[in-house]
Parts: C-alpha cells; sequence; structure tokens
C-alpha cells in the first residue's frame, strides 16, 4: 500500500458521471404506457417488426433479431398467401389434382413443429416458438417463388416456362434452406448439426415441390 | 491401475494369445471390428469387447443398461429426449449396417447396442415416403408424355396414402412382432430377446433401401424395376432375418421359420404394393421420349 500514498485526486479535477442503473428497454412499465397510443401505431410498430424480419430473412446475417423477438404474424401471412396461390391448380373436383388449402396449412404448420420438436429432443437450445417463428420466416423466398411461377403461367406453359419455373424455385428452395440452417445451426451441438440440418431440408424439397408441380386448370 | 495402463493390458493379452493359443483365456473374436469401437466409447473398451465376444448372449446386460439409461417418467421431455440421444456419424453408421448386412452379424447387436433411436426410422419413413410420391408422379409423367389427351397432375393423394401405409408397416409390424416373441418368450426361453424400440429400429433402418430404389423406379423399364425390386428386398431383407433369427431359433422348428417367412413376406408385399399403387406400368409401345416438340405439344393441350 505504500505506493498508492502519493495517488490523489486534484481539487480542481470535477468528478462526474451516471450513479443511477439504466432501466432495460423491456421493462413492464413501457408496456403498460402503450394502452394509450393511437391503434394506428401499435399495427404499424407490429408490421415494421415483420418487415424488418423479411429483410434479415432475404439477406440472411447472423443476427439475432429473428430469434430474439419473435412473432409469429409473418409466417401466418405467408402461410395463407402460399397456400392461396396453390389453390389454383385443382379447383375443380378432379380427384389426383394437387393441395387443397387445408393440406398446404397443415403441411407448412405441422411440418414446421415436427422440426421444432426433432431439434429440441437432440439437444438444441433454440425454444419452441422461436424455431417455429424462423422457419416460418424462411418459407418468404418460396412465397416469392410461387408468385414468379403464376405469373410465368400466365405467360405460357410450355418447356421455356417450365425451364425458367425450374430455375426460380430450385434458386429459392436453396436460398430458403440456407437462410433457416443460418438461423437455426448454431443452437445445436456439433455433432449434431446434419442431423438437424435433414429434415429442414426436406421440408423446404417438400414445399418446392407442390410449387413446381403446380399446374393450373 | 490407471486406464491408459489397462488398455495396455488388453494389448498384451491379444498379442500373448496370438502367441500361445494354449492359453486359456476368451478368444478374441473379429479383430476388425476393434477399430470401429475405438470411435464410439473409448472410455470402456473392456465393456465393447464383452459385447462383441458374448454376441447374443448379453441380454441381461443390455437389459439393465436400457433400465439405467430410461429413468426419467414418460410424462416428461427428458424421457423422449432419450430416444434421440445420437450423433450423426451413428445415424450413418446404422444406415450403412442396413444397407451391407454382414453375413452373420446382427444388426440390433452391432449397430443399436442397447441405444435404439427414433430418429432414423422416423425420418426414413418420411424422406420414403415423400420419395416414393415425387418418384411415383415423376415417373407416370414421363411415361404418359407421348400421349395427346395426358394432362399432368401433381397427384396429392398418393401422399396421404403413402404415409398411413408406410407409418403404418413401420410401427404396426413391429408391435406384432413384439407382442408375438413376448408371447413365446414365456412359453419357451429365449438366449435373444428385443426390446420394442429395438425391433422399430430395425424395421426403420432396413426400410433405407427402398429411397434410392424408389428413386431408380423413375426408369420405366419393367425388367429393371423389378430387378431393382429383388435387389433391395434381399439386401433388407437379409437384415431383417438375420436379426430375428436368433431370437426364434430355439423355439419350435416350424414356428420359427414361419415368424422369418411372415417377415419377410410382409416386407416383399410392402415393396410390391408400394411399386403396383404409385409407378403406372410402362407400356411398350411407348417408350417415353423426352423429346422437346412433344412436350410442347403435350402440355399447351387444354383438358376438355
Amino acid at each position: 500500500f505504500a505506493g498508492l500514498a502519493d495517488v490523489s485526486i486534484s481539487e480542481d479535477i470535477p468528478v462526474e458521471g451516471e450513479i443511477t442503473v439504466p432501466v432495460g428497454s423491456h421493462s413492464p412499465d413501457e408496456d403498460y404506457s402503450t394502452l394509450d397510443e393511437p391503434v394506428r401505431d401499435t399495427i404499424m410498430r407490429d408490421l415494421k417488426a415483420v418487415g424488418k424480419k423479411f429483410v434479415h430473412v432475404m439477406y440472411p446475417k447472423k443476427s439475432s433479431a429473428l430469434l430474439r423477438d419473435w412473432d409469429l404474424w409473418g409466417p401466418l401471412v405467408l402461410c395463407v398467401s402460399l397456400a392461396l396461390m396453390l389453390q389454383g391448380g385443382s379447383a375443380d373436383s378432379k380427384d389426383d389434382g394437387g393441395p387443397q388449402f387445408a393440406e398446404v396449412f397443415v403441411i407448412i404448420w405441422f411440418g414446421a413443429v415436427v422440426i421444432t420438436l426433432n431439434s429440441k429432443l437432440l439437444g438444441g437450445t433454440i425454444s419452441f416458438f422461436q424455431s417455429l417463428c424462423v422457419l416460418g420466416y424462411c418459407v418468404l423466398p418460396l412465397t416469392v417463388a410461387m408468385l414468379v411461377c403464376r405469373l410465368v403461367l400466365l405467360a405460357g406453359s410450355g418447356t421455356i416456362s417450365f425451364v425458367i419455373r425450374l430455375i426460380v424455385v430450385v434458386a429459392m428452395f436453396a436460398w430458403s434452406t440456407l437462410a433457416s440452417t443460418a438461423f437455426l445451426a448454431d443452437s445445436q451441438p456439433p455433432n449434431r448439426k446434419a442431423l438437424v440440418v435433414y429434415p429442414i431440408f426436406l421440408f423446404y424439397f417438400v414445399i418446392s415441390w407442390m410449387i413446381l408441380t403446380f399446374t393450373p386448370q | 491401475a490407471s486406464p491408459v495402463y489397462l488398455l495396455a493390458e488388453f494389448d498384451d493379452a491379444a498379442n500373448l494369445l496370438a502367441a500361445d493359443p494354449d492359453a486359456t483365456t476368451i478368444s478374441i473374436d473379429e479383430p476388425a471390428e476393434i477399430p470401429k469401437n475405438q470411435h464410439s466409447r473409448l472410455q470402456e473398451p473392456g465393456r465393447e469387447e464383452d459385447d462383441e465376444l458374448l454376441g447374443t448372449d448379453d441380454s441381461d446386460k443390455t437389459e439393465l443398461l436400457a433400465g439405467q439409461k430410461k429413468s426419467a417418467p414418460f410424462w416428461t421431455f427428458d424421457y423422449y429426449q432419450t430416444f434421440f440421444d445420437v450423433d450423426t456419424y451413428q445415424v450413418l453408421d446404422r444406415i450403412k449396417g442396413s444397407v451391407f448386412p454382414v453375413p452373420g452379424k446382427n444388426f440390433v447387436r452391432l449397430y443399436i447396442r442397447s441405444n435404439p433411436d427414433l430418429y432414423g426410422p422416423f425420418w426414413i419413413c418420411a424422406t420414403l415416403v415423400f420419395t416414393i410420391a415425387v418418384s411415383g408422379n415423376l415417373s407416370n409423367f414421363f411415361i404418359h408424355l407421348g400421349k395427346p389427351t395426358y394432362h399432368y397432375v401433381p397427384e396429392f393423394r398418393k401422399v396421404s396414402i403413402a404415409a398411413t401405409t408406410i407409418y403404418a408397416y413401420a410401427w404396426l409390424v413391429p408391435l406384432a412382432l413384439w407382442g408375438f416373441l413376448m408371447w413365446r418368450n414365456s412359453k419357451v426361453m429365449n438366449i435373444v430377446s428385443y426390446s420394442f424400440l429395438e425391433i422399430v429400429c430395425v424395421y426403420g433402418y432396413s426400410l433405407f433401401i427402398y429411397i434410392p430404389t424408389a428413386i431408380l423406379w423413375i426408369i420405366p423399364e419393367k425388367v429393371v424395376r423389378w430387378v431393382l425390386m429383388v435387389f433391395s428386398l434381399g439386401l433388407s431383407g437379409s437384415v431383417l432375418v438375420m436379426t430375428f433369427w436368433p431370437a426364434v431359433r430355439d423355439d419350435n422348428r416350424r414356428i420359427a421359420l414361419a415368424t422369418v417367412g411372415t417377415v419377410v413376406l410382409l416386407h416383399a408385399l410392402l415393396a410390391v404394393g408400394c411399386l403396383a399403387y404409385f409407378f403406372d406400368a410402362p407400356e411398350l409401345d411407348f417408350p417415353a421420349p423426352i423429346i422437346p416438340a412433344h412436350n410442347k405439344t403435350t402440355v399447351t393441350t387444354k383438358s376438355q
């Protein structure tokens, strides 16, 4: 302690700083104050959150925004629009047509639940709804592919249109799989990563197959 | 003694045996097996070798091991997590073992080793369901391509039928077989007995060979399809036979043969049924040309 004897704070250096502890941004007090805001603000905030997640999916960087603030609005909107767009192919009573609305809906949600359960059973650290959120949002590239396919089919349905549709669907399928793997793979133990990625691959493959084989009546 | 010395002792024992065959010790059965075991549980070399040596006589030990593992009550999540306690290389090894059956080696004893998993059976069945549906659809498309009245349909109904059939086969047949083996066990003391999950595991992994077979069934040649069917039936059937023969061979001769025969018959029925239902018969008049001109005229024809 001898060396500290000559350390002293000079009188003319002001001591300043913050003594208060900063309050976290998710404190319950803030939620109460959103009751008084106009409805438009609430809706816009949720829409902006969903939009931000869409951007994260299209440019997958390893950010944790998708995982931290999960919501299921985006997946619901994507699933409903994809199921609606896949509808026109089997409007009449032909028996062996394409999937019905309910079938697409069930495949997407049931498939996402099964994959989430699978990754949790294999020892993943991600929570149930976070995983559902990621898998649902990563359907976005395939919804875009479905839109493109329908537009291309309006132009014609020959070989060229098939080749264009094939390329678009394959590209979007790769994008979806890579985006969801980028978000989900880190939460798995390293010696089981492939066991978790394969079901995701199968899931998006099935959705891509439904999109590619869509034929309008 | 530290573990390092124990390992050295085992190696020395092997060398001593090679030098002096009259020594009264247990002989090591398959030296080729040992390198494979070393990458699974390095800290228990003795137990691995004992499993190999005792072969089919270690049902007591494996049941003890199984009992120690699944101690969580069945309504907790941890209980089900014990059925997914496999790594990537273990799943790949089990798949390899189902595709290349080693004559005389039991799939359950060799690969499952009291760690049955539900990952393999579930996802192999799921893959098989979609592979059969997609391949059947593709093969029908190529077969009927030249016909002017053909309008392509995705045939989505068949996915649910395929799913029901394959999952029913992969779960109900093992249940029936397990019940039957339990009943025979109560009458005749068998050395080998399998738990329900081990039987589900064997059946699930034995279905793997049908996945590449279904993809190759797209080829619209009858001879090719039947050759593929016989080949894959032979491989997966032999895995099943080599698994279940030791479990019934101490029983009445006729019952043993009937059991193994039924196992193979059901397996064959599944394959034949899938081929017949999902894949249209290729007619020899239309050799399924893949010419772009035909493609255009066919697809743009609107159905009335």
